[in-house]
């Protein structure tokens, strides 16, 4: 919308309000967990002092330390694989259109419109059924099929907001085509590939519902420690260790805007 | 350009989307081929199924349960459960539609840099962790929680009111987790839309109610379309949220899907359960997809 909005015609009355409303709606939950996982109290929703202890007994915990390590191993793995397969086949799919363009893309998107427990399910047949063991092998496996449309969309869109122009200038300048690619398409891509691999690596570092179908015994990653922990119940120890986990999503999807919005 | 360039482009073409396709392809659509097989087969005695003895006993499990004596009896819970899968999707998609509306469009009326905050607030819970999203209602909704506490100081009740295990409370978190789902498809139509469209309206004596029916909800369709199909799907196959914040009286398809792989060893059942739930999303994809063809609806 352009400089119009200014226009006080156009300021509609009870948006704000509404606006106001669900922003706080999406913050009120993350605000009180945050508080509270400072809470020095046993019993984690009464209030009786600031305290960093509960994430002094979390770091402590050599279980959550291991499911935290087996976490980002299996995010930073699936998430390079991801990306890669991603970036290469977003090259394929631009420059021009092609017989079953659409056919490919649909299948691309595919893990983004087939309900997770579905993909699940049917992951989990497969593996049993093919007789592989699971374990942190199979998760990687099926989270990098989740981090595929992942990194593609946004390393898409960069490569067509791009100017074939420059990969045809680095051509007139007798770069052959690696060249052209080397020196011209993947700086200028590099942003989106960057953005896209971050988002999921976090996405990879959230999931849980892939994660506990497909993970078997001794696979537990964090998110999955997790939810075993809120079974059991309400706890100090939940609290920081989600605070944590909030922590790391914010820490990663501030990074990855940052970089999508620089050097446009 | 001769016959061979076009083959060669061809193939650069297919040597590079071919990796993506095949991973996809051997890790999730041949999964999803056998999922569909597996609900045909019998469920194996320990789990697991019977190879080779086809049946269709997942189907009609769903809705006959067989008498000790091998009658067929009519069994509505499956149904129940299902239906209220529906209903709570359908709530939830309403209230996300009346709440991220107005937003969407309060942020499309904003100057550039606040918009561009606004549209990063939003974005920050959709990619926070879904436990900790649903935790974080626990901590809310419980008896003697924040909401319960709150409510009893002020005394506006006098004994502990519980919210949480009820459907009331996976509404409220569904609407929660999927809320960005609606606000960021929506907003992205809306910043779209020619203001002197608008301004033409008001120029010719529309009031702002009449602008936002004639003008821009009807540019803005497109949006509320992805947006409602980004809500109902994954609303549909919740599995997360009734887990922690319903009670076993109130299970989704989700639940009813895992326990057949848990403690009910069902597998043929679970895998029955989750193609007709694949089935229910690709059939409502269709629709969108039909629909979204014939392109927004002329405004007059």
């Amino acid at each position: 919308m352009s400089r119009l909005s200014r226009n006080p015609l156009m300021r509609f009355p009870g948006m704000a309000p509404v606006a106001g409303f669900a922003f706080a709606f999406l913050y009120m939950p993350i605000f009180v967990l945050i508080a509270l996982s400072f809470n020095e109290n046993r019993i984690a929703t009464i209030w009786s002092g600031f305290s960093t202890h509960w994430y002094g007994v979390v770091l402590g915990n050599d279980d959550i330390l291991h499911a935290a390590q087996n976490s980002i191993v299996v995010a930073v793995v699936a998430a390079l694989t991801g990306t890669l397969l991603a970036t290469i086949a977003a090259l394929g799919m631009a420059r021009g259109r092609f017989r079953g363009q659409t056919g490919a893309t649909a299948v691309l998107v595919l893990p983004l419109i087939v309900p997770e427990i579905v993909t699940a399910v049917a992951t989990l047949l497969f593996f049993v059924l093919i007789g592989f063991k699971l374990g942190l092998l199979t998760v990687m496996v099926a989270h990098t099929v989740f981090c595929i449309p992942f990194a593609y969309l946004p390393i898409r869109a960069r490569l067509d907001g791009m100017d074939p122009a420059l990969a045809e200038a680095a051509a007139d300048l007798y770069a052959n085509e690696w060249q052209a690619f080397r020196r011209v398409t993947l700086p200028l891509l590099w942003p989106g590939i960057l953005s896209g691999g971050l988002l999921s690596f976090i996405i990879s570092l959230d999931d849980f519902v892939l994660t506990y179908f497909v993970a078997g015994a001794g696979a537990t990653t964090l998110p999955v420690y997790i939810f075993g922990m809120i079974r059991i119940g309400v706890t100090p120890e939940v609290n920081a260790v989600s605070a944590l986990m909030l922590a790391v999503s914010i820490l990663v999807v501030s990074l990855s805007w940052l970089i999508g919005r620089t050097q446009r | 350009m001769g016959g061979s360039a076009v083959t060669k482009q061809m193939l650069r073409r297919a040597s590079l989307i071919g990796p993506a396709l095949l991973f996809i392809g051997v890790f999730m659509l041949i999964p999803i081929g056998l999922m569909a097989y597996v609900s045909f087969l019998e469920r194996g005695e320990y789990g697991g199924v019977v190879w080779h003895a086809y049946t269709g006993e997942a189907y009609s499990n769903f809705l006959f349960e067989r008498d000790l004596d091998g009658s067929l009896l009519l069994n509505t819970d499956y149904l129940q459960i299902f239906s209220r899968s529906l209903g709570l999707a359908t709530v939830t998609w309403g209230l996300t539609l009346l709440l991220g509306f107005p937003t969407a469009l309060y942020m499309a009326l904003q100057p550039e840099r606040l918009r561009n905050l606004l549209i990063f607030l939003v974005t920050i819970p959709f990619w926070t962790n879904l436990l900790v999203r649903n935790y974080a209602w626990i901590l809310l909704l419980r008896n003697n929680g924040l909401i319960d506490g709150t409510l009893s100081h002020l005394g506006v009740t006098n004994e502990p009111i519980s919210l949480l295990y009820t459907p009331f409370a996976i509404g409220v978190g569904l609407m929660y987790s999927f809320l960005p789902f609606m606000v960021l498809p929506i907003y992205a139509s809306l910043e779209k839309v020619d203001l002197r469209l608008v301004e033409a309206a008001f120029d010719l004596g529309a009031n702002h109610l009449k602008a936002l029916v004639r003008v821009i909800i009807p540019l803005a369709r497109p949006g509320i379309m992805a947006g409602s199909i980004l809500v109902l799907i994954p609303c549909l196959g919740a599995y997360v949220t009734p887990e922690l914040l319903g009670g076993s009286k109130s299970m989704m398809i989700g639940n009813l899907i895992q326990t057949q792989f848990g403690a009910a060893r069902n597998w043929p059942f679970g895998a029955a359960l989750a193609f007709v739930l694949l089935a229910m999303v690709l059939i409502t994809m269709m629709i969108y997809t039909m629909r979204s063809k014939r392109g927004p609806e002329p405004a007059s």
